[in-house]
């Protein structure tokens, strides 16, 4: 059954006197358990195009109208966002070159792990000779940090959201070789600057970025007859390495089924020969060596790309991939997973592609078309997705009214990777699954509910979690007062029977809630316990 | 879609069941790995030089490429030198912890193992063999789970375990596999505070049959399992002392697992560190670190289950071996055949497996690597069916046996 919503302008109309932002938290009675349907479509956007509502968003909302807040989320650039610009100052790392990072974190001497190893050296001495701070681990490290500050913090949300989807998209792993110098320009360059710009440029960015060459080994790609001139590998064969041919069309464009053959990755790979690292550990820059590339014809999924087009060859296969109608299909897929849910519709497939091929890859327009759908509106849709690790991890500090410094981001970083997703660590090029099947297990709803318990009790000292502010107003000696207005704010009254009753029924546990001292019944409700029962609940668990 | 894990999960009675009875239930599981047999998988991380795990000494063409990095030929009675297994193979002397077991046929080795794909990559190379269908990427389950799927039901939540923070790949797949980083850690963490378990607890028992709620029902069944045999308590048995480290965590764990008759049939654990591109060392040195750990943890794995080893069989694996020259860094760059263990079981143990193809440069693969000589689905299939009674054809689709089997079992 659909909830249908109309078109979105209506929200406006429907929000009524559409007054300034309130910045308060969520009246209880404001969204009652039958939520009216222009409520419960501001609900379910903030929950899908953000990384969770903050108290007061629901409001602010609105107040805007839902069509109004997606218009300016598509735009961010227009949108303010200098408390998180302040708050990622200290980390220095975002935003050095190359150059620089390869300059200010050099590289282990191998001769130091030697002395270790043969027990000349202790660990003691190698941490005064090396110290943490200079070592390159730092640079994944601050960028750990800055990723969990945007998505708690930033105003820009649904940029932040489609950071997360093309980064995972085109993913690099942060821990093998050279990336780990790469990593953090990667995002800067190849990433942000066109998450909500169009799908050809993301193509050619990754393509060329050092941090792609590198992770998919297209750096060492060559003509099959090159012999290495020069170097530590003098008078070696290097070959043609068909790692990124392949995943380009596997995983960045067509799709695994998207209609080529070994044949077209052996095409692809002789195409892209020569693009490469310039001085990989001192520049890291993008240089085409044409000495390296195949200079041949190529067939790639039957165009015809004549022999001597250089350097052009690569940005050749690559309009010919991004305008193939497998590559609209299959992109459309993805993000209709991400929005709308684990088994994407067909319909809506069928019109993001052709929103797609129309537009030429602009994906602000797609989204439009994804926000815009009965199906996104639709009862199917609501709640139907797990959260990420990632994604719950940040939603529950933005649940309950928190920020963090770039200290507090790294311990939240940890806690995403303790349930399941360390952040810029998914090893193969598919990035992280985007299926409730692959997150939901065991050690890994444990970790959530631990992560909600240490949340909520403070034990996360560089992120502010104000409970007291969050339950200000309501009446701390009635623990069902407290209790109605954390699920009003945490889950916004979504929570169903079952877990109300759960709750409710917890209120009579004594250390649940206290007695006082004086004999006149519950002085004070452990909020932080309940809280934490909120966050680790099922409810929570889903956007 | 419906995968039938979720299905389970939503609907199965076995999950109502849990709720209802788990005093029985335990019972069952006891009953039900009394005659059972446990496989545990070791994945070596980064690929590890086969060459120097199980030295081929009487090989002409091993010491040419390694002037730095080679070991040393086996001498009797001399100390920190390779340990002769046959003539022809030695063990590395970090090894030797291992070598009782060799000496009393528990332990065997297959050389010359590995991938029948080409790729030098990581990545690519570990996802081949934890899923068992190398150079094919979109097989979505792992071939331990296939192998654990094949297998009569086991009412226990403790069917397939991973230890570590998620679950491998090998693992996936619709078997309820439990992925944990330590035994004493899984659980609510709320110190002498039982109420927020019990809230948490509650709050997954009710409500409506979905992947979640089922998956919260199982969690809270292992939990109290776990407390309930208190096997975070049951300490080593025969003097047996683990190493500090990833491995020697996690196969003490295992261990208490085992002995705490939970009902594992298929458990998993991770060692890193095998990527050895610069400073490998040769009898002493990085690699020789991780060795010793390496056969440390195995050896008391085996001392510490004492007579439980005859139901049990360790594999060891990796993703490829290693060049058989050393690189500019006195280090191994990628290649491709290495050496695999199998411990414990009906093993029968004493002897290296697999034909050797020599190391004379018209002998290696693509002129650098040790050639395989022995495809690693053929040593799979051979532990699942042999000691698992899996049956062989779905844990390894597309793989058509195009050599006997090793006979590796008795």
């Amino acid at each position: 059954m659909l909830l249908v919503l109309g078109a979105l302008a209506g929200c406006s109309a429907a929000a009524g006197g559409a007054g300034p932002a309130q910045p308060r938290v969520v009246d209880p009675s404001a969204v009652s358990a039958a939520q009216p349907a222009a409520d419960r479509q501001i609900l379910h956007a903030l929950n899908r195009l953000t990384y969770g509502p903050r108290p007061g968003d629901f409001e602010r909302v609105r107040a805007i109208g839902l069509s109004a807040w997606i218009d300016r989320q598509l735009r961010p650039q227009m949108i303010d966002d200098s408390a998180t610009e302040r708050a990622l100052a200290e980390l220095t790392t975002l935003r050095m070159p190359i150059a620089e990072l390869l300059r200010e974190f050099p590289r282990p001497d191998p001769k130091l792990r030697e002395k270790i190893a043969r027990g000349e050296m202790t660990r003691q001495e190698m941490q005064e000779r090396y110290p943490m701070e200079k070592r390159p681990f730092r640079i994944a490290a601050e960028l750990q940090a800055a990723k969990v500050i945007r998505a708690v913090m930033s105003e820009r949300q649904l940029e932040e959201v489609m950071v997360d989807f093309w980064f995972n998209h085109f993913n690099v792993f942060a821990g093998k070789g050279d990336v780990r110098w790469y990593v953090s320009a990667y995002e800067r360059e190849a990433i942000r600057p066109h998450a909500l710009g169009t799908f050809p440029d993301l193509v050619r960015a990754t393509a060329r970025h050092p941090a792609m060459l590198f992770y998919l080994d297209n750096w060492l790609s060559a003509r099959p007859d090159f012999i290495v001139p020069a170097g530590p590998n003098r008078g070696r064969n290097a070959g043609l390495n068909e790692n990124y041919a392949r995943e380009l069309m596997e995983l960045h464009t067509l799709g695994v089924d998207g209609g080529y053959t070994q044949r077209d990755v052996t095409e692809v790979a002789r195409a892209f020969t020569g693009w490469t690292i310039d001085r990989p550990q001192i520049d890291g820059r993008f240089v085409f060596r044409p000495l390296m590339h195949d200079g041949g014809e190529k067939v790639v999924v039957g165009h015809r790309i004549p022999a001597g087009g250089g350097q052009g060859d690569g940005e050749r296969v690559i309009e010919i991939l991004t305008r193939h109608p497998s590559t609209a299909r299959f992109l459309a897929t993805k993000l209709v997973r991400r929005f709308v849910s684990d088994t994407p519709p067909p319909a809506l497939i069928a019109r993001v592609a052709a929103t797609y091929a129309g537009t030429g890859g602009d994906i602000p327009a797609m989204l439009r078309v994804i926000f815009e759908s009965r199906e996104f509106s639709g009862e199917d849709a609501y709640r139907a997705k797990i959260k990420k690790p990632f994604e719950f991890v940040a939603s529950a500090v933005r649940a309950l009214g928190g920020s963090t410094d770039a200290e507090g981001g790294s311990a939240l970083a940890r806690a995403s990777a303790e349930i399941g997703e360390p952040l810029y660590l998914a090893q193969p090029p598919t990035g992280y699954a985007d299926r409730a099947d692959v997150w939901v297990n065991a050690g890994a709803l444990l970790a959530r509910m631990n992560f909600a318990l240490a949340l909520a009790s403070g034990r996360y000292p560089h992120v502010t979690v104000e409970l007291p502010a969050l339950v200000a107003g309501t009446d701390s000696r009635s623990p069902a007062a407290v209790l109605d207005h954390l699920l009003a704010t945490i889950v916004a009254n979504e929570a169903g029977p079952e877990t109300r009753g759960v709750l409710a029924a917890q209120l009579t546990d004594p250390q649940i809630t206290r007695l006082s001292t004086d004999d006149r019944g519950p002085a004070n409700t452990d909020v932080a316990k309940l809280a934490a029962l909120v966050i680790g609940s099922p409810e929570f668990q889903r956007r | 879609m419906t995968t039938r894990r979720t299905f389970l999960k939503a609907g199965g009675c076995a999950l109502v069941a849990y709720a209802a009875a788990p005093r029985f239930l335990l019972r069952t599981a006891r009953a039900a790995q009394a005659n059972g047999k446990v496989l545990v998988a070791v994945f070596q991380r980064g690929a590890v030089d086969g060459l120097s795990m199980v030295m081929p000494h009487g090989e002409a063409g091993y010491a040419a490429g390694r002037p730095s990095i080679g070991l040393q030929p086996p001498k009797r009675d001399e100390a920190d030198r390779a340990i002769d297994l046959d003539g022809f193979f030695a063990f590395h002397p970090a090894l030797a912890p291992l070598v009782p077991l060799w000496e009393n046929r528990a332990l065997a080795v297959i050389h010359a193992c590995g991938s029948p794909d080409t790729t030098r990559s990581h990545f690519d190379a570990q996802d081949y063999m934890e899923t068992g269908t190398p150079g094919v990427k979109s097989t979505s389950d792992g071939w331990l789970a296939r192998a654990v799927k094949t297998r009569p039901a086991n009412p226990t939540p403790f069917r397939a375990v991973a230890m570590g923070p998620a679950l491998p790949r090998t693992l996936q797949g619709d078997v309820g596999a439990i992925s944990m980083q330590s035994i004493e850690r899984f659980d609510v963490r709320a110190g002498s505070d039982g109420s927020v378990r019990r809230g948490f607890e509650s709050l997954y028992e009710q409500g409506v049959r979905d992947l979640l709620h089922g998956t919260g029902r199982e969690t809270f069944e292992a939990v109290k399992m776990l407390r309930s045999v208190n096997a975070s308590h049951i300490p080593p048995a025969n003097g047996a002392d683990y190493p500090r480290g990833q491995l020697g965590e996690a196969l003490r764990q295992i261990a208490q697992l085992i002995k705490a008759s939970v009902g594992l049939e298929v458990a998993f654990a991770d060692m890193q560190g095998w990527d050895t591109h610069v400073g490998q060392g040769a009898e002493r040195g990085q690699l020789a670190l991780r060795f010793r750990e390496f056969g440390g943890a195995l050896a008391a794995f085996a001392l510490d289950l004492g007579s439980k080893m005859a139901d049990v069989v360790v594999i060891t694996m990796s993703e490829f071996g290693r060049t058989v020259a050393e690189n500019g860094n006195r280090g191994t760059d990628h290649g491709h055949a290495t050496a695999m263990l199998v411990l414990g079981g009906g093993v029968r143990g004493g002897r290296v497996y697999g034909r050797w193809p020599g190391l004379a440069r018209h002998q290696l693969f693509e002129g650098r690597d040790l050639a395989v000589t022995t495809d690693f689905r053929t040593l799979f299939s051979e532990v699942a069916t042999r000691h698992l009674g899996a049956p062989a054809a779905p844990l390894f689709p597309g793989f058509r046996a195009t050599q006997s089997s090793l006979g590796l079992f008795a």
